[in-house]
């Protein structure tokens, strides 16, 4: 047995099985936690990779995870919502169990697509490839079925996680570092810089069916 | 003495945009912007005598040295149609002065993260470039704070948000692909190294790169059907935004994906990028054929005309070889002269009438004829009419597809008529007939000279390029391959 592998594996699951319960919470501060959760995950899962790896940069990546995602962007949030008296309940456009359907068959269209065409990559790095496309898809999918703008922020921010969980386990990727905190900055630009408070301001809403409805064709 | 030049094209913007920041009011920040611009356009000129060259972070070669100075050049004449038009719109209390507070910070970073997009070397600092660029348009696209404003950099955010998580996807897919052969390190991220150890790495784990980067960076070319923010964004920012997203940004994108098709075809056993580039541009070609009959917006008209024209671009370096490559680069720089030509245009126009619904603009000939003109001139050089130079290299890339795919050259060829029948009906109805009402506003006429010079260059190199012109292009397009 190796533990390593193991370990890492674990950690990879975690990430995977919080993006298929992003999926299903029906009220946003579940959305959030949920979310937390899936952060902390990656934050561990970037810490072991730096220790397995014998690669110090990745304690970074790991420590902005920690400090950004799993502590900074939830209260932020947490916050907004409360201040500005958001709906606490999620619109979906896709029942639960249809939704979940489409999940699984999202992450059996990764492991088929990935696992075949890396066969000479290490085990390790093949498996978390698939498992972070799988996450990837799944981000994608919550950004489709969800029509409030927290959600679809959330549904962007996992996609990043499943990116980030990519980077990691490739060995030895440069600028990994870099590449989140360019993220960051344009989620935290997104979130705070203008979204929540200027569509709050015009629309009073924050449901996004009733956004699209204004269209530049119609003036 | 290359990399000097580009650490200088580099700085010159980043440390505006930093300074800019510092200045209040609007005047002096705008004067600010186009002495910067015009000091970034001066620097990128030295680089045409400057041999190729590459570090572990900067490449330069004929390829990018030619789009670098087309950024600066568009940058500079945009600056001073920004300058005017800002102008107007504080006159007649459309934007407040404290809105504007980082307008021109954010112009010049805007321009620098192109210029840094389009010299890297390393692909991941190339793909932080591309995401800063997005992220610099995203809140001027909403700067008017309307309804429809924030709607369109919603949209535009999470497209090309999603679009650029693709994108990075395909990066690491790219890097883990050179990875086990090159080693650990940033090695295997730059592009001028992978060019050389390419043909040894595993073109399976290319292929699923390149599908991932070709829809991420497709989406921010604005390819169908990830189209869907382009219109929005063209239409709901200034003008002036639209004019470098139009003819700047898209460039930038095509950049990106064809450094990666550049990368696939070293390798040799990979799937040909042609085809798939090629299916994705007729669709745009046709889509936004189609699309531009239902417009009754003018600036959302011209971003169609835009989606069009990325269509027959990707089209063109899908199809390869050295005369449609040569078609691909002469239409890149024309399209991107021509149509912001066209938005400074429309900027004035729709400032004139106070609305950007065509029906409602209408006469301009006779009502404003420095003004009318130059529209008409732009979309009768857009539509492809000799002796403009779109004539040159859209005559070029269906002529040389009839002599090597014919089936593929009658769609290309219908797709360019219909956007032709478009555009010929939509401008007699705004550059003729009697003029609509009276209106004060007359553009100054100073704020007419980028419209003219870039008309005046798009009808020079109708008429005649300069041979060296034709050997530079000539050259890239070999690197192109």
């Amino acid at each position: 047995m190796d533990i390593g592998y193991d370990a890492a594996h674990m950690l990879g699951a975690v990430v995977l099985l919080m993006s298929f319960a992003l999926l299903y919470q029906r009220r946003i501060f579940s959305v959030i936690t949920v979310f937390t959760f899936q952060a902390l995950a990656l934050a561990t899962a970037a810490a072991w990779q730096g220790y397995a790896q014998g690669e110090p940069h990745l304690y970074v990546t790991a420590l902005l995870t920690l400090v950004l995602k799993a502590i900074a962007i939830p209260l932020a949030l947490h916050r907004i919502i409360l201040r500005l008296n958001i709906q606490r309940t999620v619109d979906a456009a896709l029942s639960v169990g249809l939704t979940m359907v489409a999940g699984v068959s999202l992450v059996t269209l990764s492991i088929l697509l990935v696992l075949p065409v890396t066969t000479d990559a290490a085990t390790l790095t093949r498996e978390g490839l698939a498992l972070s496309l799988s996450v990837v898809l799944l981000g994608l999918l919550m950004m489709i079925t969800r029509r409030n703008a927290v959600s679809q922020v959330v549904g962007f921010m996992s996609i990043e996680n499943g990116l980030i969980f990519a980077a990691i386990g490739v060995a030895g990727m440069p600028l990994i570092v870099e590449m989140m905190v360019a993220f960051s900055v344009m989620v935290a630009f997104i979130i705070f810089g203008i979204f929540l408070f200027q569509i709050r301001e015009r629309f009073d809403t924050l449901d996004l069916q009733k956004i699209d409805s204004y269209r530049g064709e119609s003036r | 003495m290359g990399m000097a030049v580009v650490t200088l094209v580099l700085a010159i913007p980043l440390l505006a945009a930093l300074g800019l920041v510092l200045v209040p009011g609007y005047r002096t920040p705008a004067r600010l912007n186009i002495a910067a611009s015009a000091a970034t356009f001066l620097a990128s000129l030295t680089l045409f005598v400057v041999e190729p060259a590459a570090t572990k972070w900067f490449v330069l070669d004929a390829f990018n040295i030619y789009l670098i100075a087309l950024t600066a050049f568009v940058g500079l004449t945009t600056s001073l149609f920004s300058a005017g038009y800002i102008a107007h719109e504080i006159r007649i209390g459309k934007l407040k002065p404290l809105q504007l507070r980082f307008y021109h910070a954010m112009y010049q970073a805007f321009l620098f993260t192109m210029l840094l997009a389009l010299s890297a070397n390393n692909l991941g600092v190339m793909w932080v470039a591309v995401e800063g660029a997005t992220l610099t348009t995203v809140l001027m696209v909403s700067l008017y704070r309307t309804a429809a404003g924030i709607e369109a950099a919603w949209k535009y955010f999470i497209l090309c948000g999603v679009g650029i998580a693709l994108a990075l996807f395909g990066t690491i897919l790219m890097y883990m692909a050179a990875q086990p052969v090159m080693g650990p390190g940033m090695a295997a991220m730059t592009w001028t190294e992978l060019m050389v150890r390419m043909p040894e790495v595993n073109p399976k784990v290319l292929n699923l790169a390149f599908v991932f980067l070709l829809i991420g960076y497709g989406t921010k070319v604005g390819l169908a059907p990830l189209h869907a923010w382009l219109p929005d964004a063209h239409a709901e920012g200034p003008t002036p935004i639209s004019a470098v997203l139009s003819g700047l940004l898209l460039n930038v994108a095509i950049y990106a994906v064809l450094r990666f098709k550049m990368l696939l075809a070293a390798n040799g056993a990979a799937i040909a990028p042609g085809p798939l580039m090629v299916a994705m541009g007729l669709g745009s070609l046709l889509l936004a054929g189609f699309m531009l009959y239902r417009r009754r917006d003018i600036k959302r008209f011209f971003a169609y005309s835009s989606i069009e024209h990325m269509g027959i671009i990707t089209f063109a370096f899908g199809m390869g070889g050295p005369l449609a490559n040569f078609a691909g680069l002469l239409h890149m720089a024309m399209h991107s002269l021509t149509k912001s030509a066209i938005f400074y245009a429309v900027g004035h126009a729709t400032q004139i009438k106070g609305t950007q619904r065509m029906d409602a603009i209408r006469g301009l000939t006779v009502s404003h004829p420095a003004l009318g003109w130059g529209l008409l001139a732009g979309v009768v050089a857009i539509a492809g009419l000799p002796p403009f130079g779109i004539f040159m290299s859209e005559f070029l890339l269906v002529t040389s597809t009839f002599a090597r795919q014919p089936l593929l050259a009658l769609p290309l060829a219908a797709g360019i008529l219909i956007a032709f029948g478009a555009l010929v009906l939509r401008v007699q109805q705004i550059c003729f007939g009697a003029p609509d009402g009276v209106s004060k506003a007359v553009p100054v006429a100073w704020s007419l000279l980028p419209l003219y010079a870039h008309l005046g260059l798009v009808l020079v190199a109708g008429v005649w390029i300069p041979g060296p012109l034709v050997a530079w292009f000539q050259t890239v397009a070999a690197l192109l391959g």
